[in-house]
């Protein structure tokens, strides 16, 4: 499968001409033919890192929506062994848009929650795209309290447009869900470790990412409302989304400008997409070294300076 | 004669909010169902249509005339005005510091939440409440501060909560800053909930998204008056999201009670009767009474009451 966004055009025509040439060299191996693949290659790299560096906010947001951009079950795969998937809330049913269980990170026993948006159009539907239902938050919660009980650090990783806003969201109390979720990790005694990998979006994000520790992804997206959303909301015109997005800061470069979230991630050249593994391997190096800290510091002082890091957040004048 | 017809003219008068004044103090007009009361009427019945029932918003004098014992409310903070923390200023379109000069001079207002200590039937408490009339109610950093600050006031001074809320969200212009007054808020709620600080949640029309989604589900007890619209999305943007047509009773404060949200409706005119009785409940608690807080989040047995203790054999 192949998804090629606009402003990687000229990368993906550098890729095919490489192939191509890998091709000929194959068949006819000749020096000239080596040479300029050593060109290409050269001006591949130049060309991912160039493009990647001015990257504008709306593209990243279509980054952090790419089909290809690793979910929280590829990550599960690549950094955590042994990770065990738990269903259900105990109450009404499964939600495939958050998915968790208990893991191993580095050997260390901790509690892995995430948002999964799917792959392909079935496992897509059938995880509402990562938008999750009331229940999906409950097993979430669920998950936490587990993590609490027998001491497992939590780590989430959140990848969602938003919740999910239907009327089966409201008849089964979203709002309450949500609310529950994020007061819950403003008390839970184990250290939080939240990395945004993907689409932070809303309350939907957040009811998993109350944290010790903020991390995003270097081309992950933040943000109030999904752009589409916030241009509705404020110039009640959803195509106005790019321009809600370049207004909103959500990109991990100016969240730490605004003191949101506390590292970034780098990608690989060309986006975690174009590089799982190394995508993954970056994450799991910043997952160890954060929890090795959090893991350092005691319990009640860590909960205190939870509380002290979101009391802090806001900009007013008395 | 003459001037006094022109003036009866539905909406030719100046509009109050809440209701639209024919003239200003004979008629005003139910923004619901449209029905003419007599002005003295409306007001004594607290704004509450008697024809459709329907809850108008109060102003923040309003609110407290109704659930405040008189004179008891004395407000903090009065004057905390937002910053502009994303410098939000898109080309071509208003700025957000634009935009709160703009609230500020059409409400009266300087931001949309009050707090402040008063007593309900003698009982002191503190109270705050969110006023649709600047920036829809919206929770930006003064929301988010206040509401904390009202949580942490409650709880070092031991006094239950109320909180009036009435919002349409977090306030987009503030971007996530705005998202984590959610997680502040709710925080703060948790913080007084640890020192069995009762915290009442009443919820009036409309109060949505970002604030149903923090603060104001977390209640002890959560009330809705009568018709509110109350949830997370309400009824117009799931409409225009899923192109569902949605039943005009859908996250109502009627529709929350039945799918167990909320614990009670109460009519405008019970509300300080029913509050002031839950807090009387509430205070004449253990927790309360010896005003022991929850010292930590672990089922612990105190250390002088060992669970087995050691068997000395001998």
């Amino acid at each position: 499968m192949s998804v090629v966004l606009d402003f990687e055009r000229p990368i993906a025509e550098l890729q095919k001409r490489l192939e191509a040439l890998e091709k000929q060299i194959a068949a006819h191996p000749k020096p000239e033919l080596e040479a300029e693949r050593g060109v290409v290659v050269a001006d591949l790299e130049r060309t991912r890192r160039d493009v990647y560096r001015d990257l504008s906010p709306w593209q990243k947001v279509q980054v952090a929506r790419h089909a290809l951009r690793p979910q929280t079950l590829d990550y599960a795969k690549a950094i955590f062994t042994e990770f065990t998937e738990f269903h259900g809330d105990r109450a009404y049913a499964d939600d495939g848009a958050i998915v968790g269980g208990p893991a191993r990170l580095n050997g260390r026993v901790v509690m892995l929650v995430g948002h999964q948006r799917g792959k392909g159009t079935k496992d897509s539907v059938s995880r509402n795209f990562g938008q999750p239902h009331p229940e999906g938050y409950r097993k979430a919660l669920r998950l936490f309290r587990q993590a609490e009980k027998f001491g497992m650090p939590l780590v989430t990783l959140l990848d969602t447009p938003a919740a999910s806003a239907g009327l089966a969201d409201e008849e089964r109390g979203q709002a309450w869900a949500l609310a529950e979720n994020i007061a819950a990790m403003a008390e839970l005694q184990v250290p939080i470790l939240t990395v945004i990998i993907g689409q932070g979006g809303s309350g939907g994000a957040l009811a998993l990412g109350v944290a010790d520790r903020l991390l995003m992804l270097e081309h992950a997206i933040f943000s109030v409302a999904p752009p589409e959303a916030a241009a509705n909301i404020l110039w009640k015109d959803s195509k106005l989304a790019p321009e809600a997005a370049a207004a909103l800061r959500l990109t991990a470069q100016d969240l730490v400008d605004l003191e949101v979230i506390d590292r970034i991630i780098p990608e690989p050249p060309g986006g975690a997409h174009a590089d799982q593994a190394g995508a993954a391997e970056a994450l799991r190096e910043a997952l160890v070294e954060e929890l090795g800290s959090l893991e350092a510091t005691p319990m009640d002082r860590l909960l205190s300076q939870r509380y002290a890091k979101y009391r802090r957040i806001g900009t007013f004048y008395e | 004669m003459r001037s006094f017809f022109r003036r009866a003219v539905p909406g030719d008068s100046g509009s109050a909010p809440g209701g639209t004044a024919i003239p200003d103090d004979m008629w005003v007009r139910c923004p619901r169902c449209r029905e003419l009361t007599y002005a003295r009427e409306w007001e004594s019945s607290f704004k509450v249509c008697a024809k459709c029932g329907y809850n108008a918003p109060l102003s923040a004098q309003e609110r407290i005339a109704l659930l405040l014992d008189e004179g008891s409310f004395h407000e903090l903070d009065a004057g905390m005005r937002s910053g502009d923390p994303l410098r939000f200023a898109p080309a071509g379109r208003p700025s957000y510091h634009d935009k709160l000069a703009q609230w500020t001079a059409d409400s009266g207002l300087s931001e949309a939440c009050i707090y402040g200590r008063g007593r309900v039937d003698g009982i002191p408490t503190v109270f705050s409440m969110l006023d649709m009339s600047f920036f829809a109610g919206t929770m930006g950093s003064v929301v988010g501060e206040k509401i904390a600050r009202a949580c942490e006031l409650a709880r070092d001074e031991r006094r239950p909560l109320i909180i009036c809320s009435a919002s349409g969200g977090a306030r987009q212009q503030e971007g996530s800053i705005a998202l984590l007054q959610m997680a502040k808020t709710a925080a703060a709620v948790r913080s007084l909930g640890r020192a069995r600080v009762p915290y009442i949640s009443v919820l009036t029309d409309p109060t949505l998204a970002g604030v149903t989604a923090s603060f104001a589900a977390l209640g002890d007890c959560v009330i809705a008056e009568p018709g509110a619209v109350v949830g997370f999305a309400g009824p117009r943007l799931i409409e225009q999201a899923t192109g569902e047509k949605l039943p005009p009773s859908a996250d109502t404060a009627e529709f929350q009670l039945e799918h167990g949200m909320v614990d009670m409706v109460v009519l405008r005119r019970d509300l300080r009767a029913v509050v002031a009785g839950l807090l009387r409940l509430f205070l004449d608690t253990a927790a309360i009474r010896s005003s022991r807080p929850l010292s930590d989040g672990l089922l612990q047995v105190p250390e002088d009451e060992p669970v087995s203790a050691p068997v000395v054999a001998g």
